[in-house]
């Protein structure tokens, strides 16, 4: 008995420990004279979310609380009180019938585009709004109003839009959703154009080496895209968008909470573009026509009492384009000279699944698994060029989280392995390779809370071509004084270049393809190493009473080794390993201003040096503009109570002119300048917003109608030694109106 | 002797319990806005021994996880109090109230109505 006792004695003073001072009390209703115990009504502290609800006989009990004396009593339909609680004391409170409710509004506007003050590396988060400015159809279009990444014009075949950062293109990014790389290998030239904008939620830009959690690919930075979830996406979401070059889109969401843990979504997007244009007359269609399905079914599962997180997600996606002479049709012509024409049919699957565990006990001690598989194949031909790829990858990383000594310094640590089979058909020659590799990695980051922070990264790797190698990466903010944030980075990356998949546009020539290296693992070639180092200077300030910024960036990526594309000979296009030097120097200064209320203007102008060392002499990288200017303004009126507002929106972009591939062995008739004009393009949009569930926009891109008169050399005999479509510097189609709905249901 | 071994083996435990290298715990920290926020989990984090330390801005709950061999509560609370942050055992001195930012003065009731309007 006297054991019992004091175990119970124990266990009890355990409790009282475990319990905190309860606030008793009790409220009533007063109706027709009487008071009753009114059940249902809420009690909270002012200012907390601490708060409790009354029980059948109308009393509560909830945790004092001796920082707060406000006392919140309310309840649907009755006036909503205050109390004074100065101490702890029983509560007895009568609520009164009010004549009407109370309208609660909370208003607040968050920017759709925010740089970080405290982060280390120089990471730019762009919000699902920011991404709807520009009414984009897929990721390719999404950074429109984004200075710090370039989107080139369409090229004459695809009509893809290729991307570029800091003066280097797509394939020296690394392009994850959620933090898994995606646009790789096979899909490097195309796999923009195959995530729909509808599906994105945010996207993170990295500029610089970035983590190395993620790989070693990286080299002028890092886009990560995180997708809409089953459990926070809308019920019910539909965008329709029709353009006047043809283009119609239908996107629809349907998500469903299956169970306490488990939400499940579908989204189905679909694009058709099937009327042919050709408004410069020259027999071949300004756009290409095309027909794409995509589907992505995602699983998500939490449960928070477990720790435990989980995301499954399933695609299927069919591409079809086709491209070349107005005339051309695909079953009569293809394989002949009738006419000229191109098509691509691309089929993907993916599986991807994340799995993570988050100590209950220990909120910063967590566990991340990723896997990823996917199977890619193209069968494509660009007039008598044939190419096929088929690629199949699989991708995993294991990721530890936790800290040393306090939370001020954390370390990543875990494991990766991908593996890559290409089997790649050109003309008459057949590729195979399989490429694989395990790592290591390891990432300590330090934040003083204060004015310093740094992510210092290392991974080795042990890769079947690429060979066993170290990957550095260094990343520092420290903060001089307030709203300033002084950057610098420092990395390593390396990649093996797929020469075809990424260069798949120059297929559309008559030029003759050489590798002119054979000793290398990579096609003959050799893989390609380049260091980044860059500074930035970010400082936020008033301007006439209102926020501002302005950021300088300087990077330079320095490569040991190259693959240089080298189209520099009108007949030919050449690979081969660099010998000499190439750099890409970029320099941005940004400024941001928001004038007035809803008022936001976003300017920013660049500067590219790029050069490398042809076989040829020292060049400048072909069709980079030197001089770039960028501004974008977006206005937007005060939201009315039903939800109804306007957007504005207007986007304006100059290019400087553009180095042309040399064409001085050509015949005079198809030489072209050295430098082609420049460029001023402007885009505009409205949006309507009727409701928080309804909205319409309407938009023009490139209003101005600017062209680029002749996008194709020889277009009139496509067969011959002189036709190429590649010395694409502006826009082919001029200008482009379109409209949409966007429907959500909550 | 049995209770002896049984008081033993209660000291025992509550003992390794002291010795806790992950310790949880949370204290009411009086505060108002995100300044608050991070001065008091500066103070927390800077506390030899403290591994982790979350302030809520809503509940003014701040979370804890330290080690008990190297720190304690009252440590932690004075370390708080002493950059002007009422704690429920230890209240600042009123120099150190003085030191906050006028935004951060959560004793005002004015300051606390404003921010309760955001």
């Amino acid at each position: 008995m006297k054991k019992l006792t004091l175990f119970l004695m124990c266990i009890f003073q355990v409790f009282v420990h475990a319990q905190d001072e309860q606030l008793k009390g009790v409220i009533f209703e007063a109706s027709n004279g009487t008071e009753s115990p009114l059940p249902g009504a809420n009690v909270y502290w002012l200012g907390s979310s601490v708060g409790a609800i009354t029980a059948e006989d109308g009393t509560f009990s909830l945790p004092y609380k001796f920082s707060f004396n406000k006392l919140v009593v309310s309840y649907v339909g009755f006036k909503t009180d205050t109390l004074t609680v100065n101490k702890n004391r029983y509560i007895k409170h009568v609520l009164k019938a009010s004549e009407e409710l109370d309208a609660v509004t909370v208003t607040s506007r968050k920017q759709s585009t925010s740089k970080s003050f405290l982060k280390a590396t120089n990471t730019m988060t762009v919000s699902a709004d920011e991404l709807l400015k520009a009414a984009c159809c897929n990721l390719s279009e999404s950074f429109e109003t984004n200075p710090s990444i370039d989107v080139n014009f369409a090229d004459a075949v695809s009509g893809t839009k290729q991307i570029k950062m800091l003066g280097l293109n797509s394939p020296y990014i690394l392009i994850a959703t959620e933090n898994i790389p995606a646009i790789r290998g096979a899909s490097q030239a195309y796999g923009l154009s195959f995530i729909p904008g509808t599906w994105v939620e945010s996207i993170q830009i990295t500029k610089g080496a970035g983590s190395v959690i993620n790989g070693y690919e990286s080299i002028a930075g890092q886009i990560n895209t995180e997708l809409v979830k089953p459990a926070t996406d809308d019920k019910l979401f539909v965008n329709a968008y029709a353009g006047a070059n043809g283009r119609l889109e239908l996107n629809t969401h349907f998500n469903q909470k299956v169970s306490d843990k488990w939400s499940t979504g579908i989204y189905v997007h679909g694009n058709l573009r099937n009327q042919k244009f050709d408004r410069n007359d020259d027999s071949f269609l300004d756009v290409p026509l095309k027909e794409q399905i995509n589907v992505m079914n995602r699983w998500q599962y939490a449960s928070p009492e477990k720790g435990l997180v989980s995301f499954i997600s399933l695609r299927y996606l069919n591409d079809h384009t086709q491209a070349g002479q107005i005339d051309f049709d695909p079953d009569r012509d293809r394989g002949t000279t009738n006419f000229w024409g191109s098509e691509i049919n691309t089929e993907r699957f993916e599986v991807m699944t994340k799995l993570g565990y988050v100590n209950p006990e220990i909120p910063y001690q967590s566990l991340g698994f990723q896997t990823a598989f996917s199977y890619h194949k193209q069968d494509s031909y660009f007039g008598l060029n044939i190419y096929d790829i088929n690629h199949s990858s699989v991708y995993s990383n294991l990721i530890y989280n936790s800290i040393i000594s306090d939370s001020r310094h954390k370390v990543k640590t875990g494991l990766s392995f991908t593996y890559d089979r290409y089997d790649e058909v050109v003309n008459t020659s057949n590729y195979e390779r399989i490429e694989n590799s395990i790592g290591g990695f390891f990432e300590y980051a330090f934040d003083n809370l204060d004015d310093l922070s740094l992510t210092a990264g290392v991974r080795v790797d042990q890769h079947n071509r690429l060979g066993f190698f170290v990957t550095p990466r260094l990343h520092v903010r420290y903060t001089p004084w307030e709203k300033s944030a002084l950057r610098a980075s420092i990395g390593r990356g390396k990649r093996s270049a797929n020469i075809f998949a990424e260069n798949q546009n120059l297929f559309a020539s008559s030029r003759q393809i050489n590798i002119l290296n054979a000793s290398g693992k990579i096609y003959g070639l050799d893989p390609e190493i380049a260091w980044n180092y860059g500074i930035s200077y970010l400082q936020g300030f008033n301007f006439f009473g209102q926020k501002a910024d302005v950021t300088f960036d300087f990077y330079r990526t320095d490569f040991q080794n190259q693959v240089v594309v080298d189209w520099e000979n009108p007949f030919e296009i050449n690979f081969y390993n660099l010998d000499g030097e190439s750099y890409a120097n970029s320099f941005q200064f940004e400024f941001n201003y928001n004038a007035f209320k809803g008022f936001d203007i976003r300017t920013a102008y660049k500067y590219y040096d790029i050069k490398t060392d042809y076989n040829s002499g020292k060049l400048e990288k072909p069709l980079i503009p030197r001089n770039r200017l960028f501004a974008n303004a977006a206005y937007e009126t005060e939201a009315k109570s039903n939800g109804s507002q306007w957007k504005f929106d207007a986007t304006y972009n100059w290019l400087d002119s553009q180095r042309f591939p040399s064409t001085e062995i050509s015949v005079p008739e198809f030489q072209l300048d050295e430098y082609s004009p420049t460029i001023g393009t402007l885009n505009l949009q409205v949006t309507k917003v009727f409701s928080p569930n309804f909205e319409v926009y309407l938009g023009g891109e490139n209003i101005t109608n600017v062209r680029q008169t002749n996008p194709i050399i020889s277009p009139d005999n496509p067969f011959g030694s002189n036709f190429d479509s590649n010395f694409v510097y502006g826009p082919i189609f001029g200008s482009m109106y379109y409209a949409g709905i966007r429907y959500r249901l909550n | 002797m049995k209770n002896v071994i049984l008081i033993i083996t209660v000291m025992f435990t509550s003992m390794t319990f002291a010795q806790n290298k992950n310790a949880k715990a949370s204290m009411e920290v009086d505060g108002v806005c995100g300044m608050c926020k991070e001065r008091i989990e500066k103070a927390a984090i800077k506390t030899k021994g403290v591994k982790s330390a979350v302030w809520n801005i809503d509940t003014h709950e701040l979370k804890l996880i330290y080690d008990e061999r190297k720190t304690d509560l009252k440590t932690i609370s004075k370390n708080i109090a002493a950059v002007g942050h009422d704690t429920k055992e230890i209240k600042a001195t009123k120099e150190a109230y003085e030191s906050v930012n006028a935004c951060c003065k959560y004793r005002d009731k004015e300051v606390v109505k404003n921010h309760s309007k955001e």
